[in-house]
């Protein structure tokens, strides 16, 4: 498709490809949309490959998972194992389980493809959140881009829901405790909660319908889902075209960079088959999901160290950091002849509706406290907005602490700790943790900008020590030129937007709140360096430079 | 950004000419200039990078080729073992990776080495027109308008009223995905049938054991006697029968007031259920009489009745009373006095209407 081409009657293609697009357009239309995307810009940076890599994770997820489904049996009816694996051989299990062995070990590359389907959902999970870190980070979620960061969070969500319903599909011990504690935290949801059990196992747990329920759900509905949020999200990338990150030549009026096609395209195509060689080479090295060594589902035995997929882990740590009992208080109290079971009920819903109620609703939190209301297409570096990137990191530690403790087992049986230890450890991290990530997070993106403003008005260190005459030893600064300079002055440096009165010429106590928050947010700043402080620089100027470093800024 | 304080205190002093925002701003330089690439300028270098780009796509061919053989000339045959599939698992994967990284890698490198690498910039069009949105919003006022929803209330009311109940059948159609729960959870299959009182027997085989064979220290894994002979529903019993056996110096046992008789000669029996969210606890730690869960380490202490000693869970394992029959086998003299396993809504009045 390299010649784009119009189709008036005169107009002769003169290449081979040519004549192609031509006549392929001629027939089904769309010389408009090569035209405008035949050479559509797309800035270019390695952050930027996160969401291509969720992307053709799931492309490969498609594939690798579709192969799996003509071998699949998802059927909990009781069987004896006849295939080839030996020390499963007569053991009773279930069809789902022992269709999965025979993938493993009867289907030539059955394992390769569920090694790939396994590794690739992880990687679909991870790249989608750390897509998500970096879209928050560099704030491209502002306007106009706010519907598409919801779209991202649903995407997380159903991304985790696939995982969920994917790794119970085996029918195998690990993955069966997986399940009976997600029977167990549905049987603590207040009056109806029973009632969801039953319905969502056919009755009691385990029951023997499960398996073929959330075998549709993975591979029919959720899969839909995520392929018509996917459609949603690239439609909007498409419609805002790309953010860009600060520097000479960019700001939030033009595009730049390379041409989708040929380079763009060329480069992001390739990186698919790259993503894929990767994943495949995970499969080839890692095992994933031994279900073999695991053993048919068996309501009796469990294995110590069990882990669930990574997703899902910042539950289940929430689960085990929450102590059921304080002294001889119980958590779980009885009102009125019925049970609230909060020791279950608060770690598992609580932590994870906090964090997406505020990851939902962050780009209008952050909206209103600044009051800024523009369009923004050039991203921030994470250190021109301090207190955002703090807010950031504390959520990040909380997820973290909450994932670690779902490994509290393997911490303290690897370091030789005591299990209890670990678990009174990371409950205080449990709050004081992100308390501690925000102030550091904060100080040290002051620290980074105030280097940006060294840097940018007194150049950078060469590490060349001269003597001067006098016998004073000064370190020789080599000057920035204009363009690296502006890429560490170039950005915005928004401000405290005091409260101000209504048209009834009232402050109103949310607007009083607001204002507070913007205090909180903006007091502490390091402004851009200018070209006044610049020129007062090189006229020697280390006391001017200082006494332009305050950070508390007046505000007026 | 109207105002400029950024907290310099020179900043009127030195360059105070030019318009307002020079003085306060770096203006942009731009782009910055295009630099040539190696093979933009030499030819040599141009081949040299267009061999390796086609070096990457032998590469991927070679790998489809290791692919091939691997697939076609490792045999699973009836009775492979793990190490046959463990290598053709490792060779179809390496297979794969040379195909697709030969493929990925060239194709990137080509774009990087030989194909234009000028950055360009493109405007950005609004998203929409001032003219499109004021049509957009008039369209959406006048359609509004021409349904008169706004003057009819009545119509409106309804309309809405209709629309929220519409939902409800299709919410309860979904009625028949389970059961009622009943009192389904709050019974095992422990309970004597006919008069007659259940063995405890070992899991998975299910044969009896003598109260002899339970020596002190010792513990053992229970089922219900006929659990394994169930013909449907096993897992649903077992996941709720399921029972650890201790043996302990009686003396170390405190049993409370109604409980005295529930164990024998210092052999305890308590559900293997977690009261946190229903894993198995497995894991029996002979010297300190602790019963811990691997799940989510809820421990509970046998000598103290179950009660919970560190994490999660809230209650006690509920105990099995048990007593040995005229051959010597432990039997259970009764189900458990309270539901097994996690909390649920009704849990509280099953046990009353248990214990009544």
């Amino acid at each position: 498709m390299s010649a784009a081409s119009t189709a008036e009657p005169a107009f002769v293609a003169k290449t081979k490809t040519g004549r192609i697009t031509d006549f392929v357009d001629s027939r089904v239309g769309g010389s408009g949309i090569l035209r405008e995307f035949g050479r559509k810009v797309f800035p270019d940076h390695w952050s930027f490959m996160f969401g291509e890599v969720a992307l053709y994770s799931f492309v490969i997820l498609l594939l690798s998972g579709t192969f799996l489904t003509f071998f699949f049996d998802p059927s909990m009816a009781e069987t004896h194992y006849s295939g080839s694996y030996v020390p499963l051989k007569g053991v009773e299990m279930s069809v789902a389980y022992s269709s999965s062995l025979n993938i493993s070990f009867d289907v030539r590359g059955g394992l390769f493809m569920r090694q790939v389907h396994h590794w690739a959902a992880l990687l679909f999970v991870a790249s989608v959140a750390v897509h998500m870190l970096r879209v928050f980070f560099t704030g491209a979620f502002r306007r106009p881009r706010e519907m598409n960061w919801v779209v991202g969070c649903v995407l997380l969500i159903l991304a985790m829901a696939a995982g969920f319903t994917g790794y119970s599909l085996p029918d195998d011990l690990l993955s069966g405790n997986g399940l009976r504690i997600i029977d167990g935290v549905i049987k603590s949801i207040p009056v109806i909660g029973t009632f969801i059990s039953f319905f969502l196992f056919g009755g009691e747990f385990p029951g023997s319908a499960i398996i073929s329920r959330l075998y549709m759900l993975h591979i029919l509905l959720v899969p839909a889902l995520i392929l018509l949020m996917i459609v949603m999200h690239l439609f909007m990338v498409v419609v805002h075209k790309h953010t860009q990150y600060p520097g000479p030549g960019r700001n939030d009026n033009n595009v730049v960079g390379y041409p989708l096609g040929p380079v763009y395209a060329a480069k992001a195509g390739g990186f698919f088959f790259i993503v894929f060689g990767v994943i495949a080479l995970m499969a080839a090295f890692f095992t994933i999901n031994p279900i073999w060594n695991y053993g048919p589902y068996d309501p009796s035995p469990v294995s110590a160290g069990t882990q669930p997929d990574w997703y899902i882990g910042f539950v289940d740590g929430a689960l085990r950091l929450m102590p059921g009992t304080l002294g001889n208080w119980h958590v779980e109290q009885i009102f009125f002849g019925h049970v609230f079971t909060f020791n279950v009920l608060l770690p598992a819903l609580v932590p994870a509706g906090i964090l997406f109620t505020v990851m939902f609703t962050y780009p209008w939190i952050e909206r209103w406290v600044t009051k800024d209301d523009r369009e923004h297409h050039v991203l921030d570096r994470p250190r021109n907005a301090p207190t955002r990137t703090a807010i950031g990191m504390a959520g990040f530690v909380w997820y973290c602490v909450m994932w670690a403790a779902a490994g509290s087992d393997l911490i303290a049986t690897h370091f030789g700790v005591s299990l209890n230890d670990v678990t009174y450890w990371l409950r205080a991290l449990f709050f004081v943790g992100p308390i501690i990530a925000f102030i550091v997070t904060k100080r040290v993106a002051l620290a980074l900008q105030r280097k940006d403003r060294e840097i940018a008005l007194h150049g950078r260190e060469t590490g060349r020590i001269v003597r001067l005459p006098h016998g004073e030893f000064i370190e020789v600064h080599a000057p920035l030129d204009e363009y690296k300079r502006y890429k560490l002055v170039g950005f915005e440096s928004p401000q405290v937007q005091p409260a101000v009165p209504n048209e009834h010429g009232v402050v109103t106590s949310k607007e009083k709140r607001r204002a507070f928050l913007s205090r909180w947010f903006f007091e502490d700043r390091v402004a851009p360096a200018t070209p006044a402080e610049l020129e007062a620089a090189h006229g020697h100027g280390h006391d001017a430079v200082e006494a332009a470093e305050g950070t508390k800024s007046l505000t007026h | 950004m109207g105002n400029h304080s950024d907290g310099s205190p020179n900043h009127s002093g030195t360059v105070a000419t030019a318009g307002q925002n020079e003085v306060e701003k770096f203006q942009d330089p731009g782009i910055p200039p295009h630099r040539l690439r190696l093979a933009d300028t030499d030819p040599r270098a141009a081949k040299r990078a267009e061999r390796q780009v086609a070096l990457l796509f032998g590469i991927s061919v070679v790998g489809t080729l290791i692919f091939l053989v691997a697939y076609f000339a490792i045999d699973l045959g009836d009775d492979s073992s793990i190490a046959t599939i463990r290598l053709q698992n490792t060779l179809l994967g390496i297979g794969t990776a040379f195909a697709m990284l030969g493929i990925g890698t060239g194709i990137v490198h080509w774009a990087k080495a030989l194909m234009p690498d000028h950055e360009v910039s493109e405007e950005r069009h609004a998203i929409r027109y001032e003219e499109d949105r004021q049509a957009a919003v008039r369209i959406v006022d006048d359609i509004v308008e021409e349904t008169g929803i706004k003057r009819r209330p009545l119509i409106r009311n309804t309309l809405l009223g209709a629309v929220a109940l519409a939902p409800l059948p299709a919410i309860a159609i979904f009625g028949d995905l389970g059961p009622r729960p009943d009192d389904k959870l709050a019974h095992t299959m422990w309970a004597p049938q006919d008069g007659k009182r259940k063995r405890l027997t070992r899991d998975p085989d299910g044969t009896p054991i003598k109260a002899s064979d339970v020596t002190i220290g010792s513990a053992f894994h229970v089922i219900p006697e006929g659990l394994n002979e169930l013909s449907e529903g096993k897992l649903n019993e077992k996941a709720k029968s399921v029972v650890l056996l201790m043996r302990l110096d009686p003396a170390s046992l405190n049993p409370s007031k109604g409980r005295e008789e529930w164990g024998y000669n210092g052999i305890v029996a308590y559900s293997k259920i977690c009261t946190h969210v229903g894993c198995p606890v497995a894991l029996y730690e002979q010297q300190t009489h602790h019963l811990l869960c691997p799940c989510h380490q809820s421990t509970f202490d046998l000598t103290q009745e179950c009660k919970v000693i560190f994490g999660p869970a809230s209650r006690p394992l509920p105990q099995l009373p048990i007593a040995v029959d005229d051959e010597g086998y432990l039997v259970a003299t009764s189900d458990f006095h309270e539901p097994v396993g996690p909390s649920y809504w009704e849990r509280d009045s099953h046990e009353r209407s248990i214990n009544s």
